[in-house]
This record gives C-alpha cells, structure tokens and sequence, in this order.
C-alpha cells in the first residue's frame, strides 16, 4: 500500500491488517517508553489546511512515537496564507524528501491530488466532505475491540450525512467489514442517492432499536441558517440520541467534536455504552499503524537499514 | 475570417453526405474560387487545380459550433481568436459564434466592432459575436441591443449566467421585436444550483461533493419558454443537460415556441461516472455531466430534433486554474478538435445514432443565428469538412491547437479524424501528416 487516500480503495484484508497492526502498537502503549524506532531518519510532513485536534495531534503523536521527524504545517501563517498553489506547497515540501504527506483540506480529492505530485506516501487525514479513512479505521479498531466481528451487525449513522466525510468513509468501512448500515436524519441532510452506496435510510429515530451500534454525527450550527434544519430545537426533539433513546445494550459513537445537547444529550455522552474517549485513544495506535503499513511494511523500495521487520522493539531494549 | 484566396481544388472520388441537401454518393468535389463548381463524376480531366487523393474519404458539410469562448478579451492566457479558430479548423468546423462572458464582458457596440476587426486580421473560419443581454453581465439592465445588432452582432448571451430576474428577461424579449438577434440563454437558478459543482446523485452522494439538481436547469427553461411564447420572442437554449430540459424543450415546441436548443458531446458521451475520478481538467464544467438516463434522454432529442445542434460550449482554462481540487478548479472543458471524432466514435461507430443525423447536427447551429447551413450543393460557398472515418487517435497525443489543454477527451482513442478544412471558402486546415498531390 503506497498510500491511504480512501476507505473505498482497501480490501477488508488490508483493512484488517492495518488493524492487527494497531493491536501491536496498543501493547507498546502500554510500556514505559512508548517509542519505536522505526522510522527513525525519516520524515513525515503534516500539512493540515482546516483547522483539527484530534487528527493532527494523534497523526504527529504517531509520527513521534515512530521516531520519525516531523514537519507540521498549518494553513493559516504558511505561505498558503500567501496564495501559494497546492501543486507549489506540495512542491516545496517534496523538496525535504518526506517519507510521508498527512494532509487535510477543505477540498475533495486533495490528497489524491497531492499523491499525483509527490513521490511520497499520501495520507488523506480528511478531503472535503469525502474521506476521513484514518477516523473509520480507528472506529472500526474500537468496535473490533468492543464486539469482535462486525458481520451482521446493525450500525446506525445519525445526523448531518450529507455535510459528513466521517459518514462517507465509515459506511464504507463498516460495509466492508460485513456490517448493516442504516443512515438516519432529516430528508435535507441525507444526500439524494445514498442509498445506493448500500444502506438503508430512515428519516426518524423509530427503529433505532434494531442497532447495535448508534453513530452520531456532528450537526454544525450554522446548519439552521442554511434552512436544513428549521431549528436547532426541533432538530434535537427528533434526532438527539439521549438517554431515553439508546439501549442498555447499544453502543454509542461519535467523531467530535460533541455539541453537547444538541445530536447528544449529556447523560448519554457520559453513559457506560459510550466509546467517545476509547475512539480518541484508538486514533493514536491506529495512526501508528498506518505509517507503519505506509513506510515500514516491505513495499518501500529502500528499506533503511536497522529497521525492525516484525514487531516493533521500545527505544532502550535489545531489539 | 482573414481574407485570402478561393480554394481551387478537386477532392478526388470523396464520398459525399450531405443529408439535408440530400447528396450521398462517390464524387471528384470540384472547388474554383472557393465556390463547390460541380460534384463530378469520378476521374474527369480538370486542369491545373491541385488534387487531393480523397478516396476512402467523406466530404460532409463543414460543422458549426454555436457556443464557443475565444476568451478575448482579458483572458487572452487560455485562448485567442487565433488559436480558437485554428482549434475549430482543425475539428472540420467553417464557422463558429464567441460568448461574451469575457473580461471585460462585451456589453457595447464598440466591443463587437472591435472583436469583428480582429477576427478579420486573425480568425481562420467566420466567428460571429454575441454580446451580452445585460450590463456587465449582472442582470438588472439591458444593453444597447439596437446599436450593439447595428455593430454587427448575431444575438446576445449572459452565458456563464443565467438571467435571474424574469422581469429583465422580458424586457429583453420585448425589445428583440425592434432589433432582433436571438437570445440564447444558459438556464440555472442560482437558489438551486447552490454551491454545487457536479449532477447531484448517487455519485456526488459518495464524493461528499455538493451536486446541482437537474431541476435547477429545467424549471428555469420551463419559465423561459413561457415568457418567450407569452412575448412572442426568439430563445436558444444553450447546453442542455438533463433529461427534465428535453422535455421542457419538447413541449415548448409542441406549444408552438420560438425555441431552439443545443447538447454538447461531452453531455451526449459521459456521465457523472467519469466524475469518480475527481479530475477537473476533463470532467468539471456547467451544466455538469449527468446520469445514463439523462444521456440517453438527450440522444433521443437529437434523434427527434427537440435538440436542433450540436455546440462544443469550449471552454478553455489555464493548467493552473485545473491543477487544483475539483470543487476549486475552473468549469468547463474544451471540445472544437474533438467534437465530431468523439461523436462518431462513441455514437455513430456503436450504431447509437445514423452517420447522417450527426453530420445534420453538426451543422445544425447555424439556422437559430439566421445563418446559411453549410452545404455541399453545388454553387454554395466552400465549407466542407475532409473526414477519414477510420483513423484512430489518442487526443492531444500531438498536443492541440487550442492554447489549453483541457480537453474532455485527453488521452481518449477515437475513431474518424478531420483531414482537411474549407471554411469560408478558404482552406483552412490541413492536417500535418496528410500529404497532397498536386495534379502535373
């Protein structure tokens, strides 16, 4: 695998290796010295041009704990700032020689793009409202852990769809992991044509019973002055997953950031069968995990010398 | 058209199909001072006029291509009247009519003259000029379109807008009555069309990218051929996209409505599928590319001439403003070279559509602007286009003449090339490796 640019274009075997992969990592997060050297001498750019916590500091805490060098670059205060081309940014960078490219934008296909114009490994840390494949391998991470197999599982999405990468890219996952998908929300905020992506729409929260898995999705508030939402009251009175709403035995996802009160009440952000605070934990060893499948896993053309083949060994031990 | 002299030469044993003047046959095309003489019986002496080996070959009526954007002025980075023109030549076409959503936008009779002056000192086939409907293209007030028809334009277009405001559109369609020149409108509404920059449907729903409803083009060419039959007035609907617009066109004709419309090859070849790929450079543009179904709508309307012709709606851009993610990237893909061996190819060759429709269409945009249809009836002007239906080329393998490189068609294997042009009696391409004889 060269590069990570889409769920789409992972086999459920490269899928799960990837995950077999963060298992081995989440053992060294349990050690005293969590680093490897794997990518030791090796760089890794992380070029983020919307603003994310979570991605770009589990991404470049991934980069560290690889022993890589980073390089991270924010939009704002860059010479994108500056009205640089993305084709010219990429340019300068690949300069550096980096190993590996982790680039959000605000844009559909940018990682795709940037994967035409470099000689690096491309990881698409969220393109528009297209991809977000790093945030469902680590959903599909925390629920192997919580379930096992996914086959024959019911997953409902719930919320803002159409505005969604997470949702693009995790029904894709959870189907290719042998899940049912149901996508759910009010008609304005589910894409005409989902459907045949392989899910079933609902437009109320009904049925919600059936899942075993409830995925909430973020409803930005500006959202209510587009008209997709009369209001941000009557969007909850229908759509919010609280405490009356979710199961004793159903799980409860989110991306995050939470609008507490709005897609979830705060007793269910807080319940037992919540999984946000395990998701956050698993994006760190899942992030590993991929520039380790990207960089270190036998397809790189030089493989630098000293770098471990098989499980990685903690800085300070005898590998 | 810069002026030169009258082809004089003989196209040698060239199949000739010309369905509209219902010529179809094997004839030496006898061409003296740029007029068809005669269409000859075969290997009759002629004496001292270069001959031109056209066995094998079709002559067809030259095309013509309603809707094309020279970019001149202020665009002069993607393309000119020069490399327009020789971009049109080069796609068989003898005549082609500019938009006038350039920078500035050509808006005053001073424009038309001036643009009409440089195509006499750079153009290779006739170009006649729209100018705009509205001042400064921003809808609200109309030009001078008595003094700008006097300068010499064919029509006017806010093309790349539509016109919002019915109000300004009636007014337009009542003025037309004093100084005639079809409006030819491109049909959106704005509200619906939102921020969306692809069909929306199943694949805009998987790339996450904001989709324009077909409604958006339909309802508003369904308000538009309303006011036209209520004022009596003359529309041209430009590059219809969806099977909805087919529809609204059909029945504004059944009602007896001055309307004609046209449909791209890049509408009648691909659909939103190609969109999968995320490349702009071929596959952004407005009207987007639509589903199968749409598709398949817009061949049935050339089939029954709801769709009067075929326009290329070339649209060139910069490298630089493609190279960027899809949603940011410039709309619009260019077509002139292309047009004809994409439709033959992808059409014609499938048994999809009749030789003789295509070559038909092809020509079919020159009687909405009051012009002559090309012919090959003997006597008319020299405007024919020397086909070889079974060549096979990768496009822009030899770069284009175009100045930009947006071709929908880039890295594509099509079948049927265009040899040769005459356009406006005059030669007006050739292509390079086509060798010619000359008679001893």
């Amino acid at each position: 695998m060269k590069h990570l640019l889409a769920i789409a274009d992972l086999s459920r075997e490269e899928i799960e290796a990837i995950l077999d992969r963060a298992e081995s990592f989440a053992e060294v997060g349990r050690r005293d010295i969590k680093k490897v050297p794997t990518l030791r001498g090796r760089t890794v750019v992380s070029l983020f041009y919307e603003s994310s916590t979570r991605t770009s500091a589990s991404f470049e805490l991934a980069a560290k704990r690889l022993s890589a060098d980073l390089v991270s670059l924010k939009a704002a205060g860059s010479s994108v700032d500056k009205g640089e081309s993305l084709k010219d940014t990429c340019a300068t960078l690949s300069a550096y020689d980096p190993a590996a490219i982790v680039i959000r934008h605000p844009y559909a296909g940018a990682a795709q793009l940037v994967a035409g114009w470099t000689e690096a490994s491309v990881v698409n840390a969220g393109d528009g409202k297209h991809e977000h494949p790093s945030q469902a391998l680590l959903d599909l991470f925390t629920l192997r852990r919580r379930l096992g197999p996914l086959e024959g599982r019911r997953i409902w999405i719930v919320g803002d769809v159409l505005h969604s990468r997470v949702a693009r890219s995790n029904l894709v996952a959870f189907k290719a992991m042998g899940a049912a998908v149901t996508v759910c929300g009010p008609p304005t905020l589910i894409p005409r044509g989902i459907e045949q992506l392989g899910c079933d729409v609902a437009h109320s929260l009904d049925r919600l019973g059936e899942a075993d898995v409830v995925y909430a999705l973020r409803l930005q508030r500006e959202r209510m002055t587009e008209s997709f939402v009369p209001s941000i009251r009557e969007y909850a009175a229908n759509f919010q997953i609280d405490s009356r709403r979710l199961g004793p035995r159903q799980l409860l996802m989110h991306p995050g950031p939470v609008n507490r009160g709005v897609e979830l009440s705060g007793e269910a952000i807080d319940s037992p069968q919540s999984l946000m605070t395990e998701q956050v934990a698993s994006g760190l060893v899942v992030r590993m995990a991929i520039l380790y499948e990207l960089l270190a896993s036998g397809e790189r053309p030089e493989p630098a010398a000293g770098v471990p083949e098989q499980s990685p060994t903690p800085i300070g031990q005898p590998a | 058209m810069r002026s030169g002299e009258g082809a004089e030469l003989v196209l040698r044993g060239a199949t000739v199909l010309d369905p509209v003047a219902g010529i179809d046959g094997v004839h030496d095309v006898v061409v003296r001072n740029g007029r068809i003489a005669e269409l000859a019986t075969p290997g009759g002496e002629l004496d001292g006029i270069e001959e031109v080996d056209a066995e094998g070959l079709h002559a067809l009526p030259a095309f013509f291509d309603p809707h094309v954007h020279l970019r001149v002025p202020g665009q002069e980075h993607k393309e000119d009247i020069e490399t327009g023109t020789r971009a049109a030549a080069a796609g068989g076409y003898c005549g082609v009519i500019a938009m006038a959503n350039t920078e500035p936008p050509v808006s005053t009779p001073a424009d038309v003259e001036a643009l009409r002056e440089a195509a006499r000192e750079a153009a290779s086939v006739p170009v006649g000029f729209l100018a705009t409907v509205t001042r400064h293209m921003a809808g609200e007030e109309l030009t001078e379109m008595g003094a700008i028809r006097a300068a010499g334009a064919l029509g006017f277009s806010d093309d790349g807008l539509p016109i919002v405001n019915a109000r300004v559109l009636r007014r337009a369609l009542q003025y037309q009555h004093l100084c005639g020149g079809t409006i030819a409108l491109h049909e959106e509404d704005p509200a619906l069309s939102g921020d969306g920059v692809m069909h929306e449907g199943a694949v805009s729903a998987a790339l996450g990218v904001a989709g324009v409803p077909s409604v958006s083009e339909s309802t508003t060419i369904a308000r538009d051929a309303a006011l036209a039959g209520y004022e009596s007035g003359r529309i041209h609907v430009q590059h219809l996209s969806a099977a909805e617009s087919v529809a609204a066109v059909r029945a504004a004709k059944a009602a007896g409505v001055q309307i004609t419309c046209e449909a791209s090859p890049h509408h009648l070849c691909l659909t939103d599928e190609a969109v999968r790929s995320l490349d702009p450079r071929r596959f952004k543009m407005n009207p987007p590319l639509r589903t199968e179904a749409d598709r398949e709508a817009l061949i049935e309307g050339l089939r029954d001439g709801t769709i009067d012709c075929v326009a290329t709606d070339h649209a060139p851009h910069a490298a630089e403003e493609k190279e960027v993610p899809f949603e940011q990237a410039a709309m619009g893909v260019t077509g002139l070279e292309t047009a004809f061996a994409a439709l033959h190819t992808e059409l014609v060759l499938p048994g999809t559509i009749e030789l003789g429709l295509l070559v038909e269409r092809m020509a079919g945009g020159a009687a909405p602007f009051d012009l002559d249809r090309p012919t090959l009836a003997p006597g008319s002007e020299a405007n024919i286009a020397l086909c070889d239906l079974g060549a096979e080329w990768t496009v822009g393998e030899d770069g284009y003449e175009s100045r930009s490189a947006n071709s929908w068609c880039a890295g594509r294997k099509l079948t049927g090339r265009v040899l040769m042009t005459l356009a406006g009696g005059q030669v007006a391409y050739r292509l390079r490796s086509f060798s010619l004889g000359v008679a001893a």
